[in-house]
């Protein structure tokens, strides 16, 4: 027998069991040969339980959090690894920032199939190494089965802002325009169509990406950028409605310039929704003095993940701060927060 | 519960069931309330079944009475001085 | 999409709204009711409110069976899942009604109650099939168009000799619903209520076939113009309701007819007399008692009927005492008109059913509408 033979974890057909979580030689295994083989750098091979960073010096630092509880944990056009990565990324980059490095913690449930896990990391890895941001540090706890649904990943993001970017979604003032990155409501429909009830056929796939390279061609172009918001839960009208509120602002909309996929459209006709409080994980919402507004469109359509960028509004002067908007059937209506889930309508 | 669409229908499926596509989207929904819908007919779907047909003619009749209007509207006001 | 997208056109709804102004006489105060959950959500959306001239108002009437659906009912419901430990189905709507205790079902499936929404009653019939072991329960609300889909569900559960499959069922009746808002003192002997025609719903008409409405037509004198979904077809039939009215016709029309005629779709009606009956009375939220105005499961079926498998006795729960729904599901009072719209009760927070459902009254404005009360307001403090 060789010796330092140690069999290697059973990806085909193990699954996590509370052995994992407990810290000792079947935690390290697991870490070892799955996370730190797909996410391997300079700063997760010294082996300590955080990493040391290099930050410049007299930089702000931005930090940003997020919890990622998706059902299911795969669906069209990425899964709960790629949307963790993408998500703290673009929180990062909404601030104005350039990200620079992620933290990475997983709560397993037992029986979670290793398969499974190392599909969802090898895809964090692959996103990390695309958008140029490492996982640096990490953490796994296992919790016993019925406790969890498979997995939960909270991903944590740090990225420094240059000097003179001010971007927050307090700087609104009225006059303003308001710019969409493009197409909304793929996300919540990639997913709705993959679970129980909502079962359909359909090629809509989510828009999940990371949005820092657009971000940072955007303050390039023009100094005249104010506040930077990506419409994921709640969708666009949630994050108009958020910014509207911390801003003290109102809008107007003009509904025929809000750009929806023909297929997002019918799913949501079948559905009951409304694309407008439909998640996005791939768009952002910006925000300019109004002389900006054509530097900072060039600017967005000039890349890739920027090609359908609008200008769907106006910010306007309105102590109620409600968000309006011009049918394109030619009425006018308020487009109003999120109420609760927004279960499919029947009615 | 008044949300219904209307679908064309693509394919008839054993079990009275039809697959329908709206917009590029496709669904499975019954067809047992509707069992004369044949396929390429347009059926208005509720709670995932068919509860009737649209008539194209007179769709284009209904259509063409909103377009009337625009034109008779459109005389009148050309016939003010 | 279509027959859909050309039904929506703004070019179109301007020519339309022209000829409104053209034909609705200056002094005469025109009111339309509509009775319809997808009729009050395509008014809002569409901003057609604001599009009517402004002696043209429309009333939101009981169309919505989310809206009626009385507190003991809900507690019916949640009574199944917190206490008899079956599995509840049902639709997305139904699950933050009001009811009994603060609970609803959204909250009662906080407490442990598996609540689980479906699409259809299929669904339901799905997760009976999967888990023979647990009682399963479609909680089945709505008007003529979900009634349908519910008897197929019950009569393929029949078929398949299903052991754990039952319906409560809550299905109510239009033409109902519209002889009590007739019948109620306030119109007949107030006149406080003046609705001259209704704008009659599109899928219950597909479903039940224009002939039930000649009835109204004929005994009461009000026009009624059946009406498609979309904006277009709602602007279409207040055109024409104000037409009858100018005339001085009350007669039924149909705007409707790419999917509407006179019989319905007799199939759809045989399934439906085939497993359900009337009941000779039924509480609606804001209504009261209204006789046969809902319908039971037949005694053939007795063994898919919740209420008689599980031994159910209904118990009616008073509203709010502060709470106007009723009256505003009349027509009598606006949202506005009471107290607690906007303040204690709000889409998050709701305590009436006008405020649940989308298609509700108080929703509808709250959602779409109340910039405009809050306006005037200001200028009038200006």
């Amino acid at each position: 027998m060789k010796k330092d033979y140690i069999r290697p974890l059973d990806i085909r057909n193990g699954r996590v069991d509370m052995g994992h979580g407990a810290g000792g030689r079947a935690a390290a295994q697991l870490i070892e040969e799955l996370f730190l083989a797909a996410f391997d750098n300079e700063y997760l091979r010294q082996g300590d339980d955080g990493a040391a960073l290099a930050i410049p010096v007299g930089a702000r630092l931005v930090m940003a959090t997020d919890g990622h509880v998706v059902s299911p944990l795969f669906f069209s056009g990425g899964d709960v690894g790629s949307l963790s990565v993408h998500g703290t990324i673009n929180d990062v980059a909404m601030c104005g920032a350039v990200p620079l490095y992620l933290a990475a913690s997983f709560i397993l449930e037992e029986g979670f199939p290793l398969a499974d896990l190392k599909r969802i990391v090898d895809s964090m890895a692959a996103a990390s190494r695309a958008a140029g941001v490492p996982v640096v540090t990490g953490d796994t706890k296992v919790v016993e089965k019925g406790k969890g649904d498979g997995v939960f990943i909270s991903t944590t993001g740090v990225g420094v802002v240059a000097a003179g970017v001010h971007v927050s979604g307090a700087n609104a003032r009225p006059g303003d325009a308001v710019l969409l990155s493009g197409t909304i409501g793929e996300h919540g429909v990639a997913v709705l169509s993959k679970r129980e009830s909502l079962d359909f056929e359909t090629t809509v796939a989510s828009d999940s990406a990371a949005l820092h390279g657009l971000v940072a061609a955007m303050l390039a172009a023009s100094d005249g950028v104010r506040v930077l918001r990506d419409p994921t839960r709640g969708g666009l009208a949630t994050t108009l409605n958020e910014i509207a509120r911390q801003s003290g602002v109102g809008m107007l909309l003009d509904e025929a310039a809000i750009p929806v996929l023909p297929q997002v459209e019918a799913a949501c006709e079948l559905l009951g929704l409304d694309p407008l409080y439909v998640a996005n994980e791939g768009k952002l919402v910006a925000i300019c003095a109004p002389d900006a507004a054509e530097a900072v469109l060039a600017a967005m359509r000039a890349h890739p993940l920027g090609a359908n960028a609008v200008r769907i509004g106006s910010v306007t002067e309105d102590p109620h701060r409600f968000v309006q908007m011009e049918t394109s059937f030619g009425g006018r209506r308020v487009v109003d927060w999120l109420s609760g889930e927004q279960l499919p309508r029947i009615c | 519960m008044c949300l219904a669409i209307p679908t064309q229908l693509i394919e008839l499926r054993p079990g009275a069931l039809g697959l329908v596509e709206l917009g590029g989207i496709r669904k499975e929904i019954s067809v047992a309330l509707v069992p004369e819908a044949a396929v390429g007919d347009y059926v208005i779907v509720h709670v995932g079944h068919a509860i009737g047909r649209i008539d194209p003619e007179e769709a284009r009749r209904t259509l063409a009475m909103f377009g009337t209007l625009a034109q008779l509207a459109a005389t009148n006001e050309a016939a003010l001085p | 999409m279509k027959y859909i997208d050309e039904f929506r056109d703004g070019a179109i709804a301007k020519k339309i709204q022209a000829r409104l102004r053209e034909e609705a006489q200056p002094g005469r105060q025109y009111s339309f009711m509509e009775f319809c959950g997808g009729h009050t959500h395509a008014i809002s959306r569409y901003g057609i409110g604001e599009l009517l001239p402004h002696n043209v108002r429309m009333i939101h009437g009981p169309g919505c069976p989310v809206c009626v659906l009385p507190i003991g009912r809900i507690d019916l419901a949640i009574q199944l899942a917190l206490e008899r430990g079956a599995i509840v189905c049902t639709y997305g709507d139904t699950m933050r009604v009001p009811a009994s205790g603060g609970l609803s079902l959204v909250r009662a499936k906080a407490r442990g109650g598996d609540i689980r929404m479906v699409y259809s009653g299929a669904d339901a019939l799905e997760i009976a099939r999967r888990e023979p072991g647990r009682e399963v329960v479609f909680f089945a609300i709505g008007f003529e168009t979900t009634t349908p889909p519910t008897a197929l569900t019950i009569r393929t559960a029949q078929q398949e000799g299903l052991k754990n499959f039952s319906v409560l069922c809550c299905h109510v009746l239009t033409p109902s619903a519209i002889t009590h808002i007739l019948e109620s003192p306030e119109v007949r002997q107030f006149g406080t209520v003046p609705i001259d025609g209704f704008v009659g719903p599109a899928h219950v008409s597909i479903v039940i076939g224009s002939a039930p409405y000649e009835h109204f037509a004929e005994e009461y004198r009000k026009p009624v113009v059946i009406a498609g979904f979309e904006p277009l077809d709602v602007m279409q039939a207040v055109l024409m309701l104000v037409r009858q009215v100018n005339e001085g016709r009350a007669e039924v029309e149909n705007e409707f007819t790419r999917a509407v005629n006179r019989d319905g779709n007799l199939h759809a009606q045989a399934l439906v007399s085939q497993v359900f009956e009337l009941r000779s009375s039924f509480e609606w939220r804001g209504l009261g008692e209204v006789p046969y105005s809902a319908l039971k499961i037949r005694s053939a079926f007795a063994e898919f009927d919740a209420e008689r498998r599980f031994g159910l006795g209904y118990q009616p729960v008073p509203d709010n005492k502060a709470c106007e729904c009723g009256a505003i599901l009349r027509g009598v009072k606006k949202p506005t008109d009471c107290k607690i719209f906007g303040t204690v009760c709000t889409p998050e927070n709701p305590v009436g059913s006008c405020m649940v459902s989308s298609e509700g009254a108080c929703a509808a404005h709250y959602s779409y509408g109340r910039f405009k009360d809050i306006a005037v307001r200001v200028e009038v403090a200006a």
